[in-house]
């Protein structure tokens, strides 16, 4: 469970979260909703200890990572799915896989053998350079490179991102059936509301870097003044 | 098959080659630290020339040639780390002339340290091979032991980089820093770590290239042993590519042999000449060096 508690943090003299509490609980997908400029992704790289906050705390099962650097959270089992998904083109799709199972504890080829079986479309390129996969690829790609080193948190950043409504689809299926098999713990950063809330447990709105709400997904789902204001969703 | 061996142009070919993976090795160096940290190292040579002094002449009094060499590696080791931990890592995201400022100081200083203590004069450093050509057929051809012991330690040096990134899982790490190193961070990376260890590689083999330059009996050990060899070395890397390093070795083989026919057939003092043309032109052509991979960005 990662437990967020009163999180600010600024860009300088700009504060582009301010007091932010929430929890993200184990086995669950917890949307984190907004527009542009609300702060979802300065929230998930306070998290992986890629930005540091003014104040507050966030704790994973106890322990404090404000106060760990990134690849040590990252090694406690916080993966993190950045925006744009991450891959390194000039990596082959198994040199990505394998930079992924580095912090892993089982065996690295037991490992990639296993996302293979999960994706095997991923097996069917292991040889090709991830800049000639297409965007759902690549995003299934930056995924199982999350999902290799059996992580405990999944944080995903706008993985629809660009993608055919078909193939967002097929990855929010996805998503809700890995938190669901694996007990993950999922923060999932969509401007796509209305898909995210479709698999989500639970959902905290931002605006502007406040909570503006924090409920269950489907309560969200039904808020007219949500969905007009800050979801950008109409009926 | 004799007469060919023996012939001016089989000559001129392998006293290239000699000359030319020592150029591919500097290359190598520089690309070694480029690909790391995106910075230039103009104190490429006199690092490696710092702790060839420390090992083979200051250890020279006590240990045979063999364990010296280890011991100067080791130096060279030592001396790339700190630098980069004392030196580098505050330059890290500061204007591009930065750096370059600090490491030409940094080559002027550790040169004038090196005659403090142990003069310009230059040393000879005893090697188990000799510089004498062989012989076939009663006639000399242009390789020696010596030259035999250059070529294969870089020939051996070269794999070894090549294999240590493209098959082990700290090569991964290596490359997988330079190219993304926030990516990096997220998968659990000792980025930092891994930033001094490029330098802690370069300066390595840049030592081992100092040994082969300085063990020569004909050029011995100065502070200013790898100033021309770095000219050359530098020029290759710019040629083959900053960002591959078996571009910048295949194009110091290359200029190595093409300036050795330049030596011969035109005049010695035509070489730097040429290799500056060498230079112009294929940054005219290719910008990137002429084994880049062309960048394409979508508009």
């Amino acid at each position: 469970m990662i437990r967020v508690q009163d999180l600010t943090v600024a860009y300088g003299a700009v504060k582009a979260l301010v007091d932010v509490t929430f929890e993200a609980r184990t086995s669950a997908i917890t949307a984190v909703l907004g527009a542009n400029g609300a702060g979802k992704t300065t929230l998930l790289r306070t998290i992986s200890g890629l930005k540091s906050p003014v104040a507050g705390s966030i704790t994973h099962d106890g322990a404090e990572l404000t106060l760990m650097k990134t690849e040590d959270i990252a090694r406690m089992g916080i993966a993190h799915v950045p925006e744009g998904r991450g891959v390194i083109g000039e990596f082959t799709v198994e040199e990505n896989l394998r930079l992924g199972a580095l912090t892993a504890k089982v065996d690295a080829k037991q490992s990639l053998a296993s996302q293979y079986e999960r994706f095997p479309i991923l097996g069917e390129r292991r040889r090709q350079h991830a800049d000639q996969l297409s965007g759902g690829e690549r995003q299934i790609l930056s995924m199982a490179r999350a999902l290799i080193a059996n992580p405990a948190v999944l944080l995903l950043d706008e993985p629809s991102l660009g993608l055919a409504p078909l193939i967002t689809a097929q990855i929010m299926a996805t998503i809700k059936e890995l938190c669901a098999s694996e007990n993950l713990t999922v923060i999932l950063v969509e401007q796509n509301a209305s898909s995210a809330l479709r698999i989500a447990d639970h959902a905290v709105v931002l605006n502007v870097g406040h909570v503006v709400a924090n409920d269950v997904a489907s309560v969200v789902a039904e808020d007219e003044k949500l969905r007009q204001y800050y979801l950008g969703m109409v009926r | 098959m004799d007469v060919f061996l023996t012939s001016r142009i089989a000559s001129d070919v392998l006293g290239g080659l000699t000359n030319g993976v020592i150029y591919g090795l500097v290359a190598l160096s520089l690309v070694l630290v480029w690909r790391s940290t995106g910075i230039l190292n103009f104190a490429q040579g006199a690092m490696p020339m710092l702790a060839t002094y420390v090992g083979m002449v200051t250890f020279g009094h006590y240990f045979g040639y063999w364990i010296c060499v280890v011991i100067a590696v080791l130096v060279g080791f030592l001396i790339g780390a700190g630098t980069e931990r004392v030196l580098v890592r505050p330059l890290y995201g500061k204007p591009e002339i930065n750096p370059v400022v600090v490491m030409v100081g940094f080559l002027t200083v550790l040169e004038a340290v090196a005659a403090a203590i142990w003069s310009s004069t230059p040393r000879s450093l005893t090697t188990p091979f000799s510089p004498i050509d062989f012989h076939l057929s009663g006639k000399p051809f242009a390789l020696s032991a010596f030259s035999l012991y250059q070529i294969i330690t870089a020939v051996v040096v070269m794999v070894a980089v090549a294999v240590l990134f493209r098959f082990t899982n700290l090569g991964l790490q290596l490359r997988a820093s330079a190219l993304a190193p926030e990516v990096s961070r997220l998968l659990g990376v000792r980025v930092n770590r891994m930033l001094t260890l490029g330098w802690t590689l370069s300066t390595g083999v840049g030592t081992i290239t100092a040994i082969l330059v300085a063990s020569n009996f004909f050029t011995g050990l100065t502070p200013q042993v790898m100033d021309g060899i770095f000219a050359f070395g530098f020029i290759a890397a710019a040629v083959g590519g900053l960002d591959s390093p078996v571009g910048s070795i295949v194009a110091g083989i290359v200029m190595g042999i093409i300036l050795q026919f330049v030596g011969d057939y035109v005049n010695s003092n035509a070489i730097i000449l040429v290799a500056l043309a060498i230079l112009i032109v294929s940054l005219m052509a290719r910008p990137n060096g002429v084994f880049s991979p062309v960048k394409t960005r979508r508009v």
